[in-house]
């Protein structure tokens, strides 16, 4: 199992400089070019040519006209994900999968996400008959349904209503530190508190924010990465399970869906939570933070919002989140960006929000289609 | 309440769901019951979630049920909506299963988790009633 567990290398990864994309008022991003962008600079990073990418995963962008952009002609794999965030951690499991089986030797997982200059709003759009019975009645965006979960959690283990907030501020801090991140300035718990509600309990600075930006990386065997430009950053282990409902809500805040993802990837990694050197969390809401340290065994199941206080989460903390900023500060690449920032951080390239001596990251995912990866450095590379 | 633009969010009815809008203006909740298995559904779906029968018929329930959360909405996203704001929305989990959102008929302070509730409609016209809950007497 050993040899499984290492021989997939995320090799090459890019994105686009969300801040400066973000400062661009009035200009409308195309998202093929966004997406292309980042393509680019994870091929450069890579040290990979155009030519050598057999395999194509994209999201938010559609695939025909993204390798028509691109010229990529003639792929072994080529398809496209829903631009959905739970899909972030389904590419990087494909991509994955088809090295290990060798129906692809270079897999490029690409994301060009236009959102914000196409006025995006994320809730209501209306949509399918199941969604209708929802809107009837006024409720619709992903961020009411968590806030459903998150009222529900509040009560249920006793929590205040600044329970997220250690999350939100660590957030800002840790963006402060990154130049390419979108909002830069810290806030406080006052702040937290004072921002408005949107759907009551979640609070304005409990929301990811919609920018516009495109995420590449590049996946290969271990073999072929330890010939190319950067430090391999392996893939030790990942698995994904549904939690498919109707509704965004789960019933046990995506715990059971969690639990059983977090079994698999830290028997396959061989680490337990607590070494694990950064975890990366999609945090479409503050409240999901929490969800998924308790679904994946880092905090006690109902005392995250206990366990996040105290520097405990910070970047110089024992159990670092978000050391880019995540989606409340950075961007939201809807979940993209995290993988970057897990493969960044073991090669140790964060500059001032480097987390010393970084040789793991867990990117995780709650969400109805929970996701979870555990990479490492190459052995050859391990601090 | 902005009707007009109301009207327009209420699902259409369909020959799939009309057995539920005709229990609504009779002021019966009605689900599908699996003919197989007996499990309840909700919203109306052409085949059984449990048992994948396709075999159903449309059955009145309690219309009993429990507050699993509720939120309120201060966003302003629908038309039909604005002069509501703020609203309550409560996600009810019925006595036989199924989720349902609905809103709240009462005053929303008295909500809490868990808390009992029963259905009530409230017309929108003539061909139109839409369910809501109250506090179990």
């Amino acid at each position: 199992m050993a040899a499984d567990n290492t021989e997939v290398a995320i090799v090459g990864v890019g994105h686009s400089d969300f801040r400066a994309l973000y400062t661009e008022r009035g200009v409308v991003h195309d998202a093929y070019l966004l997406a292309a962008g980042a393509f680019r600079s994870a091929l450069e990073d890579a040290g990979l040519g155009k030519d050598e990418v057999d395999g194509v995963i994209c999201s938010r962008v559609e695939y025909g006209r993204l390798a028509d952009v691109l010229g990529i002609r003639f792929p072994r794999v080529v398809h496209d994900l829903e631009g959905a965030g739970r899909m972030s951690g389904v590419a990087l499991q494909q991509a994955v999968a088809l090295v290990r089986t060798g129906m692809a030797d270079v897999v490029a997982c690409i994301y060009g996400n236009n959102g914000r200059s196409a006025g995006m709003r994320y809730g209501g759009e209306g949509g399918s008959p199941t969604v209708a019975y929802d809107a009837m009645y006024g409720m619709t965006s992903p961020g009411a349904y968590v806030a459903m979960m998150y009222r529900r959690y509040l009560d249920i283990y006793g929590a205040p209503e600044d329970a997220g907030a250690p999350v939100a501020i660590n957030n800002r801090r840790n963006g402060a530190l990154n130049p390419v991140a979108v909002f830069q300035e810290e806030i406080d718990r006052d702040q937290y508190l004072g921002s408005r509600f949107i759907a009551e309990p979640l609070r304005l600075l409990d929301y990811c924010l919609i920018n516009d930006g495109g995420v590449a990386f590049i996946v290969t065997s271990i073999e072929r990465a330890r010939s190319l430009r950067r430090q391999p950053v392996c893939v030790a282990a990942s698995a994904a399970m549904g939690d498919l409902t109707n509704f965004y809500t789960s019933r046990d805040f995506f715990y059971t869906a969690c639990s059983d993802v977090a079994a698999r990837v830290y028997e396959r990694s061989g680490l337990k939570p607590e070494e694990i050197d950064c975890l990366q969390i999609y945090d479409n809401f503050v409240p999901t933070v929490l969800f998924t340290l308790e679904g994946f065994g880092h905090a006690p199941r109902g005392e995250a919002w206990q366990w996040v206080r105290d520097g405990r989460i910070a970047r110089d903390g024992p159990r670092p989140v978000n050391t880019a900023g995540g989606h409340t500060s950075e961007s939201y690449m809807q979940g993209w960006a995290h993988i970057v920032e897990a493969v960044r951080q073991i090669r140790g390239e964060c500059g001032e929000r480097q987390v010393a001596g970084c040789a793991s990251a867990q990117y995780m995912c709650a969400s109805p289609i929970v996701t979870s990866h555990v990479l490492v450095a190459d052995e050859e590379h391990r601090p | 309440m902005n009707l007009e633009a109301y009207r327009e969010l209420l699902p259409k009815i369909t020959d799939a769901n009309r057995p539920y809008w005709e229990g609504c203006l009779e002021g019966e909740l009605r689900l599908q019951l699996c003919g197989q298995c007996g499990l309840h559904r909700f919203p109306d779906s052409p085949l059984c979630p449990g048992c994948l029968s396709e075999d159903f018929t449309w059955h009145k329930v309690s219309g009993r049920g429990r507050v699993w959360s509720w939120i309120i909405m201060h966003q302003r996203y629908f038309d039909a909506f604005v002069d509501e704001l703020p609203y309550v929305v409560v996600l009810v989990e019925l006595d036989e299963g199924p989720w349902m959102m609905s809103a709240l008929d009462g005053d929303p302070a008295s909500l809490r988790i868990d808390l009992p509730l029963e259905v009530v409609f409230t017309r929108v016209d003539d061909d139109r009633a839409v369910p809501k809950f109250r506090v179990a007497q």
